[in-house]
């Protein structure tokens, strides 16, 4: 039995084959419509996150599972006082598998080391949200055909954007990876992960707080969004909120087969022009993101359906 | 000042000087019945200067992990009538349990009053641990 929590417990030959399975699944999803049925998916949200449990849910759901959970602390027996721990337990006697969202981080690795099902990570606070990253990897591989040979510009909040840390990390394992760091100075990527990821793997990278200078260097953009809630103090989220908007003008300055992805929901950060752009992938990132989960889902409770030989072009 | 050997117990030495009563507090020496002597400030040929802590007890079982985390330069002497018949050198434990606390105010630990507060070793040459729960890092420093 086994659980997601960190991005990193998934070598890149597992990654790659979620992958596999994910473009499968979309070539072929009268395959997959059945495979799940008589299974329960548990989504725990201990926080609002309507996306990402409906994404959660919808695989499921395609997979011809059945869905159970709440959708926010109030409403789950944690507003009782009841642990984490003893959740896991009795959503065990419920749930083929969990999903578990809590803004405390490290709670659904509690829950994986007290539940007797798999617990996949659908975020803790600021700390790991993996399904994100394979999402993430997927819209990069269907974007552009690959995951190695690439220069990844990562832009505004770099310091508190988990996303970011974690795509750093899973990307840092595919060879001949550049990054650009584009941020205010105030919202740089944190020392450790630059040390312990850059550093430690040699993964060449630059930062500026320039975007339109790099622009036209990138294969991927990956925008985020200033994080309100990230902030104590509100002065000084109104100072940086507006400091990267990626615009119709400004893409012009970019390579005609760049990606632009972003974890959404967005606020203003990209212009609504740039979404009829053909590089514009965070929507289309939603929809890899579910098909990840739906592959993932099926990993995790060991169902193997086997996958079509891709035809030669 | 004179302090009489111990006929069995142990003795930990080369504690680094002003670290003797952070290790008697972490050990729990202080619920001990038997005699325990403390010594600061010992001239010390190597270090200059060191601390002592002398534990007369035969039955006598350390966490070895929390002396390797509070100063792994110690030496654990095991005396068997009145002659030193073991010396253990410790080293960083892997694993660290109830010894350091999670400062991440983020951290479920701070919820969750009942969690043991868990520490893996990250980087041995730094002295680096991280929470299991969160990564947040705790360096060595007492």
């Amino acid at each position: 039995m086994r659980s997601l929590i960190d991005i990193l417990e998934l070598s890149v030959e597992e990654l790659d084959g979620l992958m596999n399975t994910a473009d499968d699944i979309m070539a072929n999803p009268a395959k997959y419509s059945d495979v799940c049925r008589g299974k329960k998916l548990a989504t725990l949200f201990f926080e609002p996150s309507t996306r990402t449990r409906l994404s959660f849910e919808a695989a499921m759901y395609e997979l011809g599972g059945n869905v159970l959970g709440f959708s926010e602390a109030a409403s789950s027996s944690a507003s009782k006082g009841e642990s984490v721990a003893d959740t896991a337990k009795v959503v065990s006697c419920y749930a083929d598998i969990i999903a578990m969202r809590h803004p405390k981080e490290g709670a659904p690795y509690v829950a994986s080391i007290n539940a007797s099902v798999p617990v996949i990570n659908a975020g803790d606070g600021g700390h790991n949200h993996p399904t994100q990253t394979l999402a993430d990897l997927e819209t990069i591989r269907h974007e552009l055909g690959r995951l190695t040979d690439m220069t990844v510009g990562f832009c505004g909040d770099l310091k508190f954007g988990r996303t970011v840390h974690s795509l750093i990390a899973a990307l840092s394992r595919y060879t001949g990876i550049k990054f650009v760091l584009i941020s205010p100075v105030e919202l740089r990527l944190p020392d450790y992960v630059r040390r312990d990821i850059l550093v430690t793997n040699r993964v060449p990278y630059k930062e500026t707080t320039d975007l339109e200078a790099v622009l036209p260097e990138l294969d991927v953009l990956y925008m985020t969004r200033i994080q309100k809630e990230r902030f104590f103090n509100e002065e000084e989220y109104l100072r940086l909120k507006d400091s990267y908007i990626l615009t119709a003008d400004k893409m012009k300055l970019a390579k005609e087969k760049m990606a632009v992805l972003h974890p959404l929901p967005r606020v203003n950060e990209i212009s609504v022009a740039v979404d009829k752009d053909p590089r514009a992938a965070y929507f289309r990132q939603v929809l890899y993101a579910k098909y990840m989960r739906m592959a993932l889902i099926m990993k995790l409770l060991d169902i193997a359906v086997e996958i079509d030989a891709k035809e030669e072009a | 000042m004179k302090i009489d050997s111990i006929k069995d117990g142990i003795v930990l030495d080369h504690i680094t000087a002003g670290r003797g009563m952070r290790i008697y507090q972490l050990l729990h020496l202080e619920e001990l019945d038997c005699p325990v002597a403390i010594l600061k400030n010992v001239p010390s040929k190597k270090m200059g200067k060191k601390d002592i802590i002398k534990i007369s007890d035969a039955d006598l079982h350390l966490d070895f992990a929390v002396i390797g985390y509070v100063d792994p330069e110690i030496t654990v002497n095991v005396i068997r009538e009145g002659t030193c018949v073991e010396k253990k050198h410790v080293e960083l434990p892997e694993e660290l349990e109830n010894v350091i606390r999670c400062k991440n105010p983020r951290c479920i630990t701070t919820t969750e009053q009942e969690l043991p507060h868990i520490f893996r070793l990250a980087d041995r040459h730094d002295g680096i641990y991280r929470c299991i729960y969160c990564d947040t890092k705790a360096s060595r420093q007492l």
